[in-house]
């Protein structure tokens, strides 16, 4: 048995190295080599460090690297706090199915809808002021920074109502491998109150399950473009932005600094990680200690309390923004200080009717295509660990999110370059391999947890009745995890609906999909073209929910404990 | 499938007398020819959902007419087509290019051509450059004082224009100082898009042509010394126009959609466009109140062409050729300047336009955002383009914190 688990997970790991790891390292190094003055098609020919000396000369630059080192920790921290004490608050009375179905919406809304919606509620000429206008008595607008203020405190608010949602589910994941109902009895047996059990017992034993995707949390927050552009400050922007800026210069000399300036975002998000590492150790030795000190008398229930308010309010205040792009979709005046529209129309929904068709059938193939793989890709490398009888090595999980951890912008042009070299850019096959690099770490982020929690001993029961490892992953491992890889499915479509830039670089432009199109749009600024394609994105990604919830209900329904309607 | 080339045929041939010159006829003519059964992707901003089914009818027409297929590719900026060919170059590809023709204009077109990017020159061949104005100082034949050297072809107009609601304002500012007495009066109530965008950029071109001394100095290169001259009065105003912005002038819409729809949400009363007929457009859509008006600083304000141009390796540049001559018959033009289409100004002199033609252009209905060109006034000229990458810069270094 061993000797084909080997096999396995080599034909695994080269699928992985050739498929997702060699191209990223291509595009950092042509990205690298641009980022030192090497770049002969702009007459660059290597000026080692001037590239970089112009870079941080740029008008802004600190200001805007600050500004993203500090976005990035604050909605971090925040998302993970709340989503932590909203855990410890609401465990007790949701599994992590009804959860999951719970939850989907907010995980199905596209980042970059969340943020035009957002926008909307949250602008002094939104939603929320309009409400206030006539208590307040406002005839105008106030002159306020509700969005886009120097802070980006707003950005950080659209970053906790996308990021906490995907950080509960992840934390219900790994709730589920510890058993939370014996130590709280055997905590409360020694006199420890509810809420202190949480922090104290159960929160250490769950970070470690959650660290990586709370670095992908991290990653996200440095490195977005769209929400950056949406809801952030402009003068300077967050540091992706204003790297992404360089890059659209018409001075094509700017790519090299843009080049830089990709790596430097790359170095930033090392340096989080590397303080996120540090924090940990931290916390370690002095919460050791505070454990030990067995303080008894504490609670930390009102604080708990006061935080899954607040996520019960950003829920609120991202259902709206969602809601809101819905009435957009379906309006054709609506001026300040209206509440609804003045004029209903379809009409933004008939023009997009025309351009929708190719659009919607290139997301709906890639989606599927792009999930498919990289499903294929997950059960393969899971059973190979099954059959190697071992746990994933560090450097093994490090690969897998490779993808997530970098920039975007740090490799995708330079990727490009290699798929042109090819001769694959602007196909769909080149976008659908771009696609499943981000789409794959998702599904195993979520695939993975499950897979080790199966029952062993239904396994040995399989092998002991004579089946082979092939039968036994085809009639028992699949079946009985055939609904969390339809939610994995599910989530990798969200992530392939979701995706711009790769779509954008490798499809030449030529391959629209609803993201593309909406993204595009939005910089026409026109909400309710917007809202019909954001509506279109979250009706796509919520159908995959809908299904992954659905199907194992139907196929196992005479089995109840595999129907997936919760215990 | 003949017949219906028949009939292109016979459509060009009688719409186009310059055919009968035996020459341009020919190699026209295998131009027509080649470009049969080409897709060509123009790559062009996207963020104009009129500007996107224009393009898309401009595409049912070639491919009926000339049986060339056309599929816009949308941008979010044209910068990106310019990166993507560039990208294609150093990967040596030379032909089959994935970019065939690209709206473009200013420093895009500078980097081009500066970096040999583009096909051509290929305007003199297309039979309908005839109903152009191409001598050497029209609009049609410098591009932000660039020679066009028939690098790119031109299909509509620009010229900077203020928007505003006529509900909230009797009187629009006139001039740029009127506009900052205005802005001091009403503070919080005006702003600009940011300068790394190109209407930012413009609307800073535009004041810097209103309040320097001598705007001969625009037309050259800039040099550090003149820059500073010229540039003086602009920053004087703008240290004081700043604060009086909206929101302090802290931070600044991303474009001049987002502007738009500052002006629409009641956030500010003057916005700014660089197409005189999209306020009127705008009305139309429902993206703007019916109230709203276009006004023009005395004196005139900076004016351009769209142009389309052709990588030089383009995978379809015949189809590229005929999407180009269409843009140019006078009633794809006619069509084009229809309110109810796109309302964008049409390129051709009227004076070498036939008779019918001429009448087509009269009968285009009018609209009360629409400005007649008696408003708009005089065309002022695109300072070199190196002033404007010079400003922005300069801007950046003195606000940007």
């Amino acid at each position: 048995m061993k000797p084909t688990g080997t096999g396995l997970r080599s034909v695994v790991l080269a699928a992985l190295l050739l498929g997702i790891i060699s191209p990223i390292a291509a595009g950092l190094i042509q990205t690298g080599r641009a980022a030192f003055g090497l770049m002969p098609v702009v007459g660059a020919h290597g000026s080692g460090l001037e590239v970089w000396r112009s870079l941080c000369a740029l008008p802004g630059f600190w200001t805007s690297v600050r500004l993203t080192l500090w976005i990035g920790f604050a909605a971090t921290f925040l998302s993970l706090t709340l989503a932590t004490c909203f855990c410890a608050t609401a465990h007790a009375r949701m599994t992590g199915r009804s959860a999951a179905r719970w939850l989907a919406p907010l995980l199905a809304a596209p980042h970059t809808a969340v943020a035009i919606g957002l926008a909307f509620v949250l602008a002094p000429s939104g939603w929320i002021a309009r409400l206030l206008a006539p208590l307040v008595g406002w005839v105008r607008p106030p002159d306020l920074a509700l969005i886009n203020d120097p802070w980006g405190i707003a950005l950080i608010l659209g970053l906790m109502i996308k990021e906490i949602p995907f950080l509960l589910l992840v934390m219900l994941a790994a709730l589920s491998q510890i058993p939370v109902q014996q130590h709280m009895a055997a905590a409360r047996g020694l006199g420890y109150r509810r809420s202190v059990v949480w922090v104290k017992i159960i929160a250490p034993q769950v970070w470690p399950l959650i660290r990586l995707p709370v670095l992908v949390v991290l990653a996200y927050s440095l490195s977005t473009v769209e929400m950056g552009i949406i809801l952030g400050p402009s003068n300077p922007p967050v540091f992706s932005v204003f790297v992404m800026r360089l890059f659209m210069a018409p001075d094509l000399a700017m790519i090299l600094p843009a080049s830089a300036g990709a790596l430097m975002l790359a170095f930033l998000m090392g340096v989080a990680s590397a303080t996120l590492f540090v924090a940990e150790r931290l916390v370690r030795y002095t919460g050791l200690w505070w454990i030990r000190a067995g303080g008894r008398s504490s609670t930390v229930k009102p604080l708990l309390r006061i935080a899954s308010r607040c996520v019960v309010a950003l829920f609120v205040i991202g259902a709206l923004a969602m809601v809101s792009l819905v009435f957009w979709s379906l309006a054709w005046r609506w001026p300040w200080p209206s509440m609804l529209p003045e004029t209903w129309s379809f009409q933004p929904w008939r023009n997009a009717a025309g351009v929708l068709g190719s659009a919607l059938g290139n997301t709906l193939l890639i989606a599927g295509a792009s999930v498919f793989v990289s499903l294929a890709l997950a059960i393969l490398w899971l059973e190979g660990e099954d059959r190697k009888g071992r746990g994933r090595a560090g450097w093994g999980e490090v690969l897998i999110y490779l993808p997530l951890l970098l920039p975007q912008i740090a490799f995708l042009y330079g990727l490009n370059m290699l798929f042109l070299r090819l001769g694959i850019s602007g196909g769909i096959g080149a976008v659908i391999w771009a696609q499943v690099l981000f789409v794959f770490p998702y599904v195993m982020i979520v695939l993975s947890d499950p897979w080790r929690a199966l029952d062993p001993r239904l396994i040995r029961a399989a092998a002991s009745l004579g089946a082979g490892p092939l039968r036994q992953l085809l009639t028992v491992k699949i079946p009985l995890l055939l609904s969390p890889i339809l939610i994995a499915a599910a989530i990798g479509t969200a992530v392939s609906v979701a995706q711009y830039l790769p779509t954008l670089f490798m499809g030449a432009g030529r391959i629209s999909t609803l993201t593309t199109e909406a993204v595009t749009l939005s910089s026409g600024a026109d909400r309710r073209i917007t809202g019909v394609y954001a509506s279109l994105q979250a009706i796509l990604s919520f159908a995959a929910y809908a299904v992954a919830f659905m199907v194992p209900a139907f196929v196992f329904r005479n089995r109840a404990a595999l129907k997936g309607a919760g215990q | 499938m003949r017949i219906s080339l028949m009939s292109a045929l016979a459509a060009i041939v009688l719409s186009n007398p310059i055919l009968f010159n035996p020459v341009l006829a020919d190699s026209w003519q295998d131009t027509l020819e080649a470009a049969k059964g080409q897709t060509v992707y123009w790559n062009a901003w996207g963020g104009d959902p009129q500007t996107n089914a224009f393009i898309a009818w401009v595409g049912q027409q070639t491919f009926e007419r000339y049986g060339v297929a056309l599929r816009q590719v949308k941008l979010t900026d044209t910068a990106e087509a310019v990166t993507r060919v560039l990208s294609e170059k150093a990967a040596g590809q030379d032909d089959e290019g994935s970019v065939d023709l690209i709206w473009i204009n200013g420093p895009n077109f500078l980097t081009m051509k500066e970096q040999g990017l583009l096909f051509g020159p290929f305007v003199d061949g297309l039979p309908n450059a005839q109903y152009l104005d191409l001598s050497p100082a029209s609009p049609n034949s410098v591009d932000f004082t660039v020679p066009v050297a028939g690098m790119e072809s031109p299909w509509r107009l620009a010229k900077f224009v203020f928007n505003y609601d006529s509900a909230r304002i009797d009187t629009p500012p006139l001039s740029m100082t009127a506009l900052l007495e205005w802005a001091t009066i009403n503070p919080g109530r005006f702003t600009h898009p940011a300068p790394s965008n190109f209407m930012g950029a413009t609307f800073l071109k535009q004041a810097l042509i209103d309040l320097t001394l001598d705007t001969a100095v625009l037309q050259e290169p800039v040099t550090e010394d003149s820059f500073v001259a010229a540039t003086r009065p602009l920053w004087k105003w703008y240290d004081a126009l700043r604060p009086t912005l909206w929101r302090g002038g802290e931070t600044f819409p991303e474009n001049q959609s987002v502007q738009q729809q500052l002006l629409n949400d009641g956030e500010i009363d003057i916005a700014m466009s660089f197409d005189p007929a999209s306020t009127a457009v705008a009305i139309a859509q429902g993206l703007l109140p019916e109230t709203a008006r276009v006004f023009v600083p005395e004196g005139g304000t900076i004016g351009n062409v769209s142009f389309v141009a052709i990588p030089y390796n383009a995978a379809s540049r015949e189809g590229a050729q005929v999407v180009a001559n269409f843009l140019l018959a006078p009633d794809t033009q006619a069509h084009m300047q229809n309110i109810e289409v796109l309302g964008a100004f049409s390129v051709l002199a009227a004076a070498k336009l036939k008779a019918d033609a001429r009448a087509t252009f009269a009968t285009l209905q009018t609209a009360p955002g629409l400005p007649s060109l008696a408003d708009l006034g005089p065309t002022l000229l695109e300072p070199h383009a190196s002033w404007m990458t010079r400003l922005t810069q300069e801007w950046a270094r003195r606000y940007t914190r």
